[in-house]
């Protein structure tokens, strides 16, 4: 389950050795090895200024957060010559379990400050403190077109229609129960998935005539989606925290990653993609 | 020759050990009784059942036409059969869903015509590990046909058995073990199938989280309840393996 230890060459001397084994494990395990070439040294120099910003940082972020990370994943790495930055998107209860299991991680952006607290426990203190870096909120989110004519929080108490929400143990399903309990309704959904892009994927496919995702998906969603908005989602805004792990490997180069995603240029990103950076 | 003998086998058994070494088996019996691990169990057990059901309703002539049958192109015809074999089970979630989804290539008339939708149903799980599992059977009956003599086969004929007459009361029980063999198989495949149930059925407790998926999502945040999971799904596991021992192992009568 976890490429990334291994998907890591951490002095250039273990480079050649390492890239057939690389190549062998990315192969067989066909994920988290897309970015691009091996990771330079640690302490390389990066050819704009940055002197202590180099090597690879790994990002282990919320699904929710899949095109706004890529978009500044890419961002750093042009800012920082010589940086290569490894996302790994999934629910952020399964990236958690990953993370307390060891995997070797820089930054952990999650969708919920409770997800959060399983990494750094309860009371972290000093660099270990997650800060908020944006806030999401629930939509109702429809195929195109809105076969099941879904107008409203209410439409997915319905058993005639095909519901799927996210599992209440992911944050986007713990926002779902708090939405339904603000409403005093009972959803009936048809499947809990493991994650808010599984949802989105039912939607888009029509497979479903509604589905509660973050509004940030139902803009990723394009076309094929259509979002509608509820006034009880203001009972359920989420916040996505980040942190700097404290085993991270590469400690300069995550906190130069959490400021750009903080950074103003990391504000436009977000919030052009729905979230409320306020 | 043994030492990487040896390696083989612990990389095959080390896995397993850990399991059982991390099991928490004072907690065993608590987590064991809780209703939505006996429902998960339920419904894993009647899908799998269904599932091999199907396997050898269908599996068993198919292995008979690619074994016995002069028709060209038989070998193409393999080939396709074990296509669910090598490809991933997510992808072929995706493609069952793009085949049999409320919007699918055949999906559509079934919602339009008969109003079925299978996506989200515990017939999704079923028809998702029969995909998965058919190869095994049809691959296991049909080593077994090759490997028996065809010559009663040939003297049920001159004797005047029908074709039907002939296979069903010469032909199968001689390749029975194949068959229980393959039964086997496709059932413990079917037991274990996660991705193209995941992606085809969805996740809903009761009606179609299996035991894999119970596993997967107790892991985001009970992972004690998901090791007792995988300890069910092993013993069954290793239940079954135990019914294939011996003959039925080698898909021969001795």
């Amino acid at each position: 389950m976890q490429p990334h230890d291994v998907c890591r060459a951490r002095t250039p001397r273990r480079v050649t050795i390492a890239s057939a084994a690389i190549g062998l494990v990315c192969v067989l395990s066909a994920a988290g090895c897309a970015d691009g070439p091996g990771p330079g040294p640690a302490s390389s120099p990066g050819a704009s200024g940055s002197s202590h910003v180099g090597g690879t940082v790994t990002v282990f972020a919320a699904a929710s957060l899949t095109g706004t990370f890529t978009a500044l994943g890419h961002a750093f790495e042009a800012a920082h010559p010589g940086t290569a930055v490894r996302l790994s998107f999934a629910g952020s209860s399964a990236l958690a379990q990953q993370i307390l299991a060891g995997a070797p991680v820089d930054v952990f952006a999650a969708a919920s400050p409770e997800t959060m607290s399983q990494v750094t426990g309860a009371a972290p203190t000093g660099r270990a403190v997650p800060v908020v870096f944006a806030r999401n909120r629930l939509e109702i989110a429809v195929p195109a077109g809105n076969p099941g004519h879904v107008t409203g929080l209410v439409d997915l108490t319905k058993p005639a229609l095909r519901i799927a929400l996210c599992a209440p143990q992911v944050p986007c399903g713990a926002a779902a129960a708090s939405v339904f309990v603000a409403a005093g309704l009972t959803p009936a959904p048809d499947t809990l998935e493991q994650d808010v892009k599984a949802v989105l994927t039912k939607v888009e496919l029509g497979e479903v005539d509604a589905g509660l995702v973050y509004r940030t998906d139902v803009i990723a969603g394009g076309d094929a989606v259509q979002g509608i908005d509820f006034p009880q989602s203001s009972a359920a805004v989420t916040e996505d925290p980040i942190v700097v792990l404290p085993d991270a490997p590469n400690p300069t180069a995550a906190e130069a990653f959490v400021a750009l995603v903080r950074s103003a240029q990391g504000r436009t990103v977000l919030s052009a993609a729905g979230f409320d950076v306020g | 020759m043994m030492v990487p003998a040896l390696l083989g086998l612990a990389f095959l058994v080390l896995p397993v050990v850990a399991v059982l070494l991390r099991t928490p088996w004072s907690a065993l019996p608590h987590q064991l009784a809780r209703p939505e691990v006996l429902e998960s169990l339920r419904l894993s057990l009647v899908s799998a059942v269904l599932a091999t059901a199907i396997c050898l309703l269908l599996g068993v002539p198919l292995a008979w036409v690619l074994a016995r049958s002069e028709l060209r192109g038989r070998g193409l015809v393999r080939a396709l059969v074990t296509v669910p074999l090598v490809l991933p089970p997510v992808v072929g979630g995706v493609a069952l869903l793009l085949l049999l989804g409320r919007r699918g290539v055949l999906g559509q008339y079934l919602d339009a015509w008969f109003g079925i939708s299978l996506p989200f149903s515990t017939a999704a799980v079923v028809i998702a590990e029969a995909f998965v599992a058919m190869p095994f059977l049809v691959i296991s009956v049909e080593g077994a046909l090759r490997a028996a003599d065809r010559r009663y086969d040939d003297a049920a004929a001159t004797l005047g058995a029908s074709r039907w007459l002939t296979f069903h009361r010469v032909t199968l029980p001689l390749v029975a073990p194949g068959v229980a063999a393959g039964a086997a198989l496709s059932f413990a495949r079917a037991l274990g199938e996660f991705g193209a149930t995941i992606t085809f059925a969805g996740n809903f407790p009761g009606v179609t989280r299996t035991m894999p998926l119970s596993v997967y999502l107790a892991l985001e945040t009970d992972p004690e309840a998901a090791i007792v999971l995988s300890v069910v799904l092993l013993v069954v596991s290793v239940l079954v393996l135990a019914t294939l021992r011996g003959r039925w192992l080698s898909g021969v009568p001795r």
